[in-house]
């Protein structure tokens, strides 16, 4: 086993959103338009109720490859399920996603092979406890993408070693830190090859000394040019990192703008209100 | 600063509350002794022990029971066991199989199989609600009675652990279920994320982590069938419990079902601290997942 612990220079296939045409996974005949085959993902009027309580109103956003966008807003602004709505994880009622240019949110869309191109992590890490870190790591190329299991270990130790997990491949999640195991679920998703990644809160269940490893893990990934969606709270990251930031509140995208821009000068009375209680609680 | 007032002298009255160990084991000990003592005073001082031990508790007959003598018309208990132990582990086995796919489709949520789902839904009632007792009677003499070729010349054996398997795996498919709706729904979503089409999250995912969950309580249930193999003796099979029978019908004395009970418990007890240890093996771990 390949365990020189060399990181691949940035730019890395593994990670950049390729430039060819997606497979197909959406049916025939939703022939994209020259617009929206540019972007990596297209969201439009996406609406999604739960009950009586409308937790997205017409959500528009287009991302190009290689952006980083990050959405910030209050818990409960809807953040979480436009990146569960993203990856299929919810049943839209609404609106229609496109991904690189296909429509995935349309009837005869395999939702399985949509989600092999978009990883996802979650808040909560979301590991499975029952299976030790290489295992967790290689179970999907293995069943979805069908690697061999000598494929999926060198896959999975490439990304082990990159991110300092090399040594942990053989334990279980649970004797891993918070830090080691958010770490080890964003490897999960890489291993897929993903042409998006989907950040849902990932520092927030993490202890603060645990979160800046994580952050790093991420701002590499950024570097080598995965296009991703990132919802979270650390307002100094998304400064940082994002090329564009979207403040959503009651389930619609407020401002979005350049961090700089949003950050110092928002144009919007809730966006400004938002970030004052934030530079309140000293977290900006 | 005033003190606080008043705290009573708490580690004195915790010692002599608890005591130390070696105290704590001389009084288990003797009480242990003492009550057993009790019992066996009140079973040896009963107006009617004499006959008591000698119709079953007589070591002659006993041994007798246990090896069997065919021609004086009653068959070894401990060969009668054999087919206890046979029946026991079949019927483990088609139970294990068909409780998991009964869980599975009233698991399933697709509009699809929704007759799929009534049936099941109707049968675990029904098995659940109908004495195992009734069960055993209606497929062993019903069953035969329907003269269909091929299944109705079995053996009543095989009508038993039919009966058994029919009432049993209603109640471990239930076991399953609770073991599958424990698996976070987090565990699905981060399995489907993946790529991982609804029965490969299933087969990776959820179920390794529900069978964690719920050998213990599936063990239970299987201590319980081991004993119930008994009532298949109902049908005439010469199962350890008809064949105490057999022996007491021609003696008039029931050691054999002292012996019939023993042997059953030298079965069910290895089982019952294995699913003990299990439990405490897993409370372990989960409080050393705690931390």
């Amino acid at each position: 086993m390949d365990q020189t612990g060399e990181s691949p220079a940035s730019g890395d296939p593994a990670f950049a959103a390729p430039a060819f045409a997606a497979p197909a996974f959406a049916v025939p005949g939703e022939a994209p338009s020259g617009a929206e085959a540019a972007a990596a993902l297209r969201i439009e009027q996406l609406r999604k109720s739960y009950g009586a309580e409308e937790v997205l109103r017409g959500i528009d956003l287009t991302v190009a490859p290689h952006e980083v966008i990050c959405l910030i807003g209050a818990s409960g602004s809807g953040k979480s399920t436009l990146l569960r709505c993203v990856n299929l994880l919810e049943r839209i009622d609404a609106g229609a996603i496109w991904l690189d240019g296909q429509l995935i949110t349309g009837p005869g869309v395999d939702q399985n092979l949509v989600r092999r191109h978009i990883g996802i992590v979650f808040q909560s890490f979301n590991l499975f406890p029952h299976m030790t870190v290489e295992r967790n790591v290689t179970l999907a190329p293995m069943k979805v993408l069908g690697l061999s299991r000598a494929e999926a270990v060198s896959r999975a130790a490439e990304l082990l070693d990159r991110f300092g997990l090399g040594e942990k491949r053989s334990d279980y999640p649970d004797r891993l830190s918070g830090g080691q195991q958010q770490r080890v679920a964003i490897v999960r998703a890489l291993a897929m090859r993903p042409r998006l990644m989907l950040l849902d809160e990932v520092t927030s269940a993490l202890d603060p000394e645990l979160v800046a490893d994580v952050l790093d893990v991420i701002r590499e990934l950024a570097k080598s040019g995965m296009t991703m969606l990132i919802a979270t709270h650390e307002m100094g990251f998304a400064r940082d990192i994002a090329s564009r930031v979207c403040f959503l509140s009651d389930g619609q995208i407020i401002e979005q703008a350049p961090p700089d821009q949003l950050f110092s000068q928002p144009s919007d009375e809730r966006t400004r209100r938002f970030l004052r209680r934030i530079v309140d609680a000293g977290r900006l | 600063m005033a003190e606080a007032p008043g705290l009573p002298d708490l580690s004195a009255r915790r010692s002599r509350l608890l005591g130390g160990d070696r105290r704590g084991l001389i009084l288990s000990t003797t009480s242990t002794v003492v009550v057993l003592a009790v019992l066996l005073a009140i079973f040896l001082l009963a107006p009617g022990s004499r006959e008591v031990r000698t119709t079953f508790f007589n070591p002659a007959d006993m041994w007798r029971a246990f090896v069997g003598n065919p021609k004086a018309g009653y068959y070894s208990i401990g060969e009668a066991l054999w087919l206890n132990i046979r029946m026991f582990v079949i019927a483990e086995i088609l139970i294990l199989i068909l409780a998991l796919v009964v869980a599975m489709i009233r698991q399933s949520t697709g509009p699809v199989l929704l007759p799929l789902r009534v049936v099941s839904t109707v049968y675990v009632d029904v098995a659940r609600g109908v004495p195992l007792v009734l069960v055993i009677f209606a497929i062993g003499f019903g069953v035969p009675a329907l003269q269909l070729r091929g299944i109705s010349a079995e053996s009543a054996a095989v009508y038993g652990v039919a009966a058994l398997v029919f009432s049993y795996s209603a109640y471990v498919s239930e076991v399953y279920r609770a073991g599958l709706n424990s698996v976070h729904r987090s565990q699905v979503a981060a399995a489907r994320s993946l790529g991982l089409s609804e029965p490969a999250s299933m087969r990776y995912v959820i179920l390794p982590q529900a069978v964690r969950v719920i050998i213990p309580p599936l063990l239970n249930d299987f201590i319980s069938l081991q004993k119930d193999t008994a009532l298949v003796g109902l049908l005439g099979s010469i199962e350890a419990n008809k064949a105490a029978e057999l022996f007491s019908d021609t003696t008039f004395n029931y050691s054999s079902y002292t012996v019939a009970a023993i042997l059953f418990l030298l079965l069910t007890i290895p089982l019952a601290r294995f699913t003990d240890r299990l439990i405490a093996r897993d409370q372990a771990r989960r409080l050393a997942g705690a931390r």
